[in-house]
């Protein structure tokens, strides 16, 4: 009933091609944003904005670069938090070596650093598709841990090989509270989601569909194959290594190699394939998905199964409760949670008169 | 008959539920919360059931005989982390303001989980316990108040190693023109002991040949295959999960007598050996508690918990392993902390700052483990404000195919070459993080 965009005409290109065509969308998006940036930091509690939305912010960022090369250029990857690692241990050495660098600054030359290296690996997608290429990943996966924990050079020849974030400050203001690196986290997000979402509706993001559902027609149109796919490896590997420098800076602080390990490459995938291939908002969806509900199970368990089940029993229970969600979801919409909320969509536009 | 117990569960959950909710509004004021970032699935399961398990059977133990600590009873609670950094970091911040001071102290049994909280724990004021894992240049309390690794470090128990090693081929000056292999997992974890090691060679005269093993390490051939060509006097195994069987099997298969290998404190529990079935015999290797359940306070826990039916443990059997005793280890000095800072603070519910002060005097030496019931159950301890290690004590334990046996005393660290490393590597960490170390002349 309120969902319909029955008298909303477009009189104009700038009208027909804006990113929410209905005033509904965009009423909703605004109060979204009005909601992170200015409730969320005076209302939740310091437990929500470090612990729940900081990691979930930025595991959105991470499987949005994702989302970017295996949903929009078809290319599968296991090297996301190899690509996290790099873009993390290059912000800390930029930081360290040039003095007064500006932090920000430092977080783009740590993007910028895990594009070159997503180019380097990414050349093997020339030759080999689908699974082979996801092994080919692989090797930057593990090639890129190993390198960081090899050469003590990456962290300042720690003992013991990790790297601890210098403190964020711009413009001398100190961002010292969880609030303001809160903020500091959403800020870059919604850039980057903003930026991702017009690079996928522009002729970029055009050329990375056709390469992704058939790359010798794609060739024959005259998409440059070859650019278009190295073009998404530097773009997505620049959201991983962005999200990574935020993992480490405006989250964890110390941070190690073996913390970027595969089981975090997959933990991304996961969260791309239960949020939808191919959606900005399926990143976001999916990074709640498998971010937020672990912790949810665990809280559900601790408060109502507490003393009941033994301990070791209830932390297997949220794991099968878990896979059993993950499989529920995949079984009911194998296109992912934002292909539900499209549909949802679809269905509301009707709602109340179907037909 | 089967209705009739439903029936009966669902009341006694009820009442249970009932009883528990009255329970915690009367005793709230005189609780002292424990956070537990425990974790009992995934790969290191066996670790973290058995220590979790042991350390909340102590707990149990005090709250039943004695009804807590001068009265203040224990309350815990256990918070999955899966031994992943990130839902640590979760568990730590939802624990940090449970129950009425908080939560007393931070033990996350996981080096990656100690870093990623180690600037967390300053800031708001937790003490944080890492014992036998973690950071170990945080034995420099000067520069780490916070941060308390305790008993003994990886870098303590490397120099103990050559030590027992020296002992067993009839004295240190023997060690000359003897090779040892060092195979460690190839991560921060394993690369902990080499820089000791090598200083450690260059003492003693000992060639020394580090072997890197990669992650998960149940592929060794090649590894093993050198040490075949190498033929070292001795091999340590510095190593944890699967790489630890997989290494023994593969020193049976290579022939390489098993007497002759010492493993790190990870690679020496009945997890490690009973999987690699008869190629575990002789094996050594070291700990900072013992294995048995001949020990009062494990007889206690067995009195007072099991008998009860209050244990933890699901499988009793795993009482008094290594993993389990370990478990118990950790709730001594926890609890001998808090009585420590009540001494001082009083006979209530101790806040963060308080504990740390607890932690910082703590001292059970050894008429205190005989009090325990714990006397040879793992080495006394003193920590100062500068030393937050304490002891640096380890013991070496031997496989006889069906339990670990005693094979040497304690024996104490070479500290005269890791304290200099340590307090180099921290005063290196305080001028990158703009800490001025703390003047332990002036502390209370």
């Amino acid at each position: 009933m309120f969902y319909r965009e029955a008298g909303q005409f477009k009189t104009s290109y700038v009208a027909d091609q804006q990113i929410f065509p209905i005033a509904q969308d965009r009423i909703g998006m605004l109060l979204i944003l009005v909601l992170a940036f200015l409730v969320v930091p005076a209302v939740f509690s310091e437990y929500w904005i470090k612990a729940i939305l900081i990691p979930f912010l930025i595991f959105s960022l991470a499987a949005l670069g994702l989302n970017i090369l295996t949903g929009y250029a078809g290319q599968l990857s296991l090297g996301s938090a190899a690509f996290m690692a790099v873009g993390a241990f290059a912000s800390y050495n930029f930081m360290l070596r040039i003095d007064g660098l500006p932090i920000l600054v430092a977080f783009v030359f740590g993007g910028l650093s895990a594009a070159a290296i997503g180019i380097a690996f990414g050349l093997p997608s020339l030759r080999i598709k689908g699974f082979y290429l996801a092994v080919a990943t692989l090797a930057a996966q593990f090639f890129i841990v190993w390198a960081l924990t090899k050469f003590g050079w990456f962290s300042n020849y720690s003992s013991s090989g990790v790297i601890t974030a210098q403190e964020i400050q711009i413009f001398g203001f100190r961002f010292l509270s969880p609030e303001s690196k809160y903020l500091l986290v959403l800020t870059i997000v919604a850039l980057l989601a903003l930026a991702a979402k017009n690079m996928v509706r522009s002729s970029v993001g055009r050329a990375w569909m056709a390469v992704r559902d058939m790359d010798v027609a794609a060739e024959v149109i005259g998409i440059r194959i070859m650019h278009t796919k190295l073009l998404a490896f530097a773009v997505s590997s620049f959201y991983c290594g962005v999200a990574g420098a935020l993992y480490a800076y405006a989250y964890i602080g110390t941070v190690e190699p073996e913390g970027f390990n595969l089981d975090l490459s997959f933990k991304i995938l996961f969260m791309i394939i239960i949020g939808g291939v191919g959606s900005i908002v399926g990143a976001f969806l999916g990074a709640a998905f498998i971010v937020l509900l672990p912790i949810a199970l665990d809280v559900m368990v601790q408060e109502w199964l507490h003393g009941i089940l033994p301990p070791s029993i209830s932390s297997n229970l949220q794991l099968i409760v878990f896979g059993g969600l993950i499989i529920f979801f995949l079984i009911v919409e194998p296109h992912g949670l934002a292909r539900l909320w499209q549909i949802a969509k679809e269905k509301l536009r009707l709602w109340p008169f179907p037909h | 008959m089967m209705k009739m117990s439903k029936t009966l569960t669902h009341t006694l959950i009820a009442a249970g539920l009932l009883g528990s909710v009255a329970a915690d509004a009367l005793a709230q004021a005189n609780e002292q919360f424990i956070g537990l970032p425990s974790y009992r699935v995934g790969a290191y399961a066996a670790g973290g059931s058995g220590i979790y398990g042991g350390w909340i059977d102590y707990m149990s133990l005090v709250n039943e005989r004695d009804g807590g600590i001068n009265g203040v009873k224990l309350t815990w609670e256990e918070c999955e982390t899966e031994y992943n950094n990130a839902r640590g970091v979760e568990c730590y911040e939802r624990m940090k303001k449970k129950g009425s001071t908080g939560n007393t102290v931070f033990q996350p049994l996981s080096t990656g989980i100690t870093y990623s909280v180690l600037d967390k724990v300053a800031a708001d004021k937790i003490p944080m316990v890492t014992i036998g894992y973690g950071r170990t240049d945080a034995a420099d309390g000067r520069v780490f108040p916070w941060v308390f690794p305790m008993i003994t470090t990886y870098w303590s128990q490397a120099t103990t190693m050559v030590k027992y090693i020296g002992s067993k081929e009839g004295g240190p000056d023997k060690l000359k023109g003897k090779k040892i292999a060092y195979l460690y997992h190839d991560s921060a974890f394993g690369k902990e002991g080499i820089a000791v090691l090598e200083k450690q060679a260059q003492k003693y005269g000992f060639t020394f040949v580090p072997l890197a093993v990669a992650h998960p390490g149940n592929e060794q051939q090649s590894q093993w295959l050198k040490i075949r060509q190498e033929k070292p006097d001795w091999v340590i195994l510095w190593g944890w999960g699967v790489m630890n069987p997989t290494a023994l099997k593969a020193a049976a298969k290579t022939g390489f007598p098993r007497e002759k290998m010492v493993g790190v404190w990870w690679s020496g529990a009945e997890e490690d050996t009973i999987p690699a079935g008869d190629a575990a015999k002789g094996y050594t290797a070291a700990g900072f508690n013992v294995a048995g359940q001949n020990f009062p306070v494990v007889k206690a826990i067995q009195d007072k918990v099991y008998k009860a039916n209050k244990g933890n443990m699901e499988d009793k059997s795993r009482v008094g392993s290594i993993y389990y005793n370990r478990g118990v280890v950790h709730g001594i000095i926890t609890v001998e902390a808090i009585r420590t800072a009540q001494a001082k603070f009083g006979k209530k519910p101790l806040s963060g700052e308080e504990m740390r002060w607890g932690l910082e005097h703590l001292n059970i030496d050894a008429k205190r483990l005989k009090e325990l019931g714990a006397e040879g159950f793992m080495p006394d301890m003193k920590i100062t404000c500068s030393d937050h290690e304490g002891s640096g004590k380890v013991k070496y334990q031997q496989w006889d195919g069906r339990q670990w046996k005693s094979a040497s005393d304690w024996i104490d660290a070479d500290s005269e070459m890791v304290r200099p490393m340590i307090e180099e590597s921290a005063a290196k960490y305080a001028k990158e993080k703009n800490i001025t170390p703390r003047d332990c002349s002036k502390e209370g």
